[in-house]
């Protein structure tokens, strides 16, 4: 199952609450959007503590991660 | 670990700068103070008439300048807001009154507990408190909402605005306010305040420093990147401070600070609840001005009414204690910020 997470706009530390609350449901992977630099590392940060795979793509005016266990 | 590394960097310059800031004439332990300097500005425009603390500190200047240039370099200025304005306006507000009746914004806090300021301490505790009882709020969804993509030239209105303070300051005109005695009257020179602040808000921009962050994200994710900034500033300054000889281990007679330990304790208590609600500390916002953040700006609008109220209605501290009308401001705020986060709980299953 794939969880879907749009934390764009959203101010510190709400991308990675969000995310965090996503990869604590059950899930294959979790696809997080955010629109700025800062929260991009900070989402990377926590997903390669919480023991996920990142890959980042760059969107028009906007990232998307994908983490993956 | 490059990350860490950059982190612990930027607090130990912060650390360095504020001790030089103060050996070339900032008020003691306040080579940096975003509450204090922005109640200086204020008074230095005549928002409000202590005589004593009134002087545009060209610090606030250079940080903005310093963060606006490194994100232009790191192509990261990007206008956006609109995140619940007036809110954040009121939360300013409140963490203005909070940090006026401590004596200190989060980073003067720091910077005081490396001068030995015992009384720091007990401020740490409650900012720390005031964090954790934001932590709370945050788990159970609470959210200003999104902001949203806005021109460059709405990103341009803050960093503006400081090139008009800038030339009010070097150009003195009788209508500005400059303090003949008091913290307001101590000052290092205008260009080497201006240096400081552009290289603290360039690195600050680059590493993301947060005061609030540091201990949030220790207590909400167990990630301590930023937690070794907060640690790099205190243990510099305390270097710093024992080789100039300020370092002065106590409670009593500290450098624009007062004993009185529940109100050093519960203005700090706002300050942290009502920062990790703004998504950030006062330096941060700051810096995010700097990115064209305006949602930032309206906070740092916010200080500077918070600071003027201050003021007017005598309700900051002094080096004698809380005023008469301090404790109770304190307290008007705490319940004005929990009613902010309650009233913006959202249900957040829907992600």
């Amino acid at each position: 199952m794939v969880i879907h997470v749009d934390a764009r706009g959203c101010a510190c530390p709400e991308p990675v609450i969000k995310t965090k609350k996503a990869i604590a449901q059950e899930h294959d992977e979790v696809v997080v959007l955010v629109d700025n630099k800062t929260a991009l590392e900070n989402v990377k940060r926590f997903a390669g503590k919480s023991k996920h795979q990142v890959t980042v793509e760059e969107v028009e005016d906007y990232y998307q991660l994908t983490l993956k266990k | 670990m490059k990350k860490t590394a950059l982190i612990g960097i930027t607090g130990g310059i912060i650390g360095l700068i504020a001790v030089a800031l103060v050996y070339f004439g900032n008020p003691g332990n306040m080579g940096f103070c975003i509450a204090c300097f922005f109640r200086d500005t204020a008074g230095g425009i005549g928002l409000h008439r202590a005589e004593v603390v009134q002087y545009i500190r060209p610090e606030i200047i250079g940080l903005v300048f310093g963060a606006l240039i490194m994100s232009l370099i790191g192509k990261e200025f990007s206008p956006r807001g609109g995140s619940s304005p007036a809110i954040r306006f009121v939360l300013a507000i409140c963490v203005m009154v909070g940090a006026l009746v401590f004596l200190g914004c989060p980073l003067r806090m720091m910077l005081r507990i490396g001068g030995g300021d015992l009384n720091a301490i007990v401020g740490l505790v409650g900012f720390i408190v005031g964090i954790a009882v934001g932590i709370l709020c945050l788990n159970k969804g609470f959210t200003l909402n999104r902001a949203y993509k806005l021109s460059k030239c709405e990103g341009a209105v803050y960093p503006v605005i400081n090139i008009g303070l800038l030339v009010l300051l070097v150009a003195a005109p009788a209508f500005i306010f400059f303090s003949a005695e008091g913290p307001g009257s101590m000052h290092a020179p205008i260009i080497l305040s201006l240096i400081a602040g552009l290289v603290v808000g360039g690195l600050a921009q680059k590493s993301r420093f947060c005061t609030v962050a540091g201990i949030r994200d220790t207590i909400l994710f167990k990630d301590t990147t930023m937690l070794i900034g907060f640690i790099c500033v205190i243990a510099v300054a305390i270097i710093g401070n024992l080789i100039m000889g300020t370092f002065n281990l106590g409670f009593e007679a500290q450098p624009i600070a007062h004993s009185d330990g529940l109100w050093n304790f519960m203005g700090m208590v706002v300050v942290g609840f009502g920062s990790v609600l703004l998504g950030g500390c006062p330096l941060r916002q700051v810096i995010l001005s700097g990115e064209g953040n305006t949602d930032s700006v309206v906070v740092i609008f916010g200080f500077i009414t918070g600071a003027a109220i201050c003021h007017n209605f005598g309700l900051a501290s002094s080096a004698e204690g809380p005023s008469p009308y301090g404790p109770a401001a304190v307290i008007i705020c705490l319940i004005v910020v929990a009613l902010i986060a309650v009233c913006n709980l959202k249900k957040t299953s829907k992600a």
